[in-house]
């Protein structure tokens, strides 16, 4: 179970599919190129280079302020661990319209690839289901990829799915560092 | 009659609501006990217990991304708890409202309060925060209508800080 068969740019697009169906939060690091290389950095998604742990309350005050769209958190572990309590913030309130996607690398890819506590015997989907998720799965092989890709769908309840991938490097995909202009771009295709 | 000197909390949240605040994202705080509790009393708003002050940041965030306006409120301490998340503001020219009870401020008895009470506006400052002193129930309103004026009406980050002169010290 806690071997990485999946190749990050291999796994990503099958579970994420058709990127129009979410309004998209791209966590630091490699998750903002895992989006845009799905997205061609469309502006349906706001990708994060900084502010390390606010991708799940952003993708949290998106849902509620939409209850009318889809809202997907894509980000990777490292990200996640940081603001781990916002699972039991998301876990508590429950939006249905809101998934989280966390790709699960074991590695701090940005800074070297330091292994991550996920390497250490950290379980996040575990973490989630206790933080009261209550649609919560694990994906570490092709067969349930597809098991993935319909839960980030789920409408009754929010929900987590842990990807767990290789310590390869993304798909290549370039996306505008630009926090403001991504702001406005963002608001600007969702609210016209 | 409503007395401007007692009835203060609950002007402060129909200003707010005046406003067009939608998400109330809080750490429970005595200070905040009328905001908190009738926004979860309040069906058209919807209440965020956090587990983390710097949570709201991002929440707020995501509120705008989604054309809607959140507020923070929280106690001094946890402005320290929000420092990082703060660039998500400045950089990203996000609005940002929160309104701080003040501890380890005028006539605190816990001196675990002092530190982050006496850096709660140099903090917010240094990372662009403007912040404006309530000392009196009769600027409470006025104050937080200037705050939510420049968050929702022109982009800036706003911190009303709700001194101990105005809500008064815990006894110890």
């Amino acid at each position: 179970m806690n071997e990485r068969v999946l190749r990050r740019a291999d796994a990503v697009p099958p579970v994420l599919g058709d990127h129009e169906d979410f309004l998209i939060i791209a966590g630091l690091g490699s998750p903002c190129r895992d989006v845009a290389a799905v997205n061609g950095a469309a502006p349906n998604a706001y990708p994060l280079s900084g502010a390390m742990g606010a991708a799940t309350p952003i993708g949290l005050g998106l849902a509620l302020a939409r209850p009318d769209r889809r809202v997907l958190v894509l980000t990777g572990e490292g990200e996640l661990l940081m603001s781990v309590g916002a699972l039991a913030t998301v876990g508590v309130l429950d939006p249905g319209n809101l998934s989280i996607l966390c790709v699960d690398n074991g590695h701090y890819g940005e800074t070297g690839y330091q292994k991550s506590h996920t390497s250490r015997g950290v379980d996040l989907e575990l973490m989630a289901r206790g933080a009261g998720i209550r649609r919560t799965l694990t994906v570490a092989g092709e067969d349930t990829l597809k098991a993935g890709h319909d839960l980030i769908r789920e409408t009754e309840h929010a929900s987590f799915v842990l990807l767990r991938v290789d310590a390869s490097e993304p798909a290549p995909a370039r996306f505008d560092l630009n926090a403001a202009a991504n702001r406005l771009r963002f608001r600007e295709a969702l609210l016209g | 009659m409503v007395s401007v000197t007692t009835d203060w909390p609950d002007a402060l949240y129909e200003t707010l609501k005046e406003g067009g605040i939608t998400q109330f994202a809080y750490v429970p705080d005595a200070g905040h006990k009328v905001l908190i509790d009738r926004s979860i009393a309040d069906p058209d708003v919807v209440s965020v217990s956090l587990t983390t002050e710097e949570e709201g940041v991002g929440l707020i965030a995501g509120a705008d991304l989604g054309g809607a306006r959140a507020v923070l409120l929280m106690q001094s301490s946890g402005v320290g708890n929000c420092i990082n998340m703060l660039s998500l503001a400045a950089t990203g020219r996000f609005p940002f409202l929160t309104v701080v009870s003040m501890r380890g401020d005028f006539g605190e008895g816990n001196p675990w309060q002092y530190p982050m009470g006496r850096a709660t506006r140099t903090t917010l400052e240094a990372m662009g925060v403007i912040c404006w002193d309530v000392d009196e129930p009769a600027q409470v309103v006025p104050t937080a209508k200037a705050a939510i004026t420049a968050a929702y009406g022109a982009g800036q980050s706003v911190a009303v800080l709700l001194t101990q002169r105005l809500i008064g010290a815990k006894p110890f």
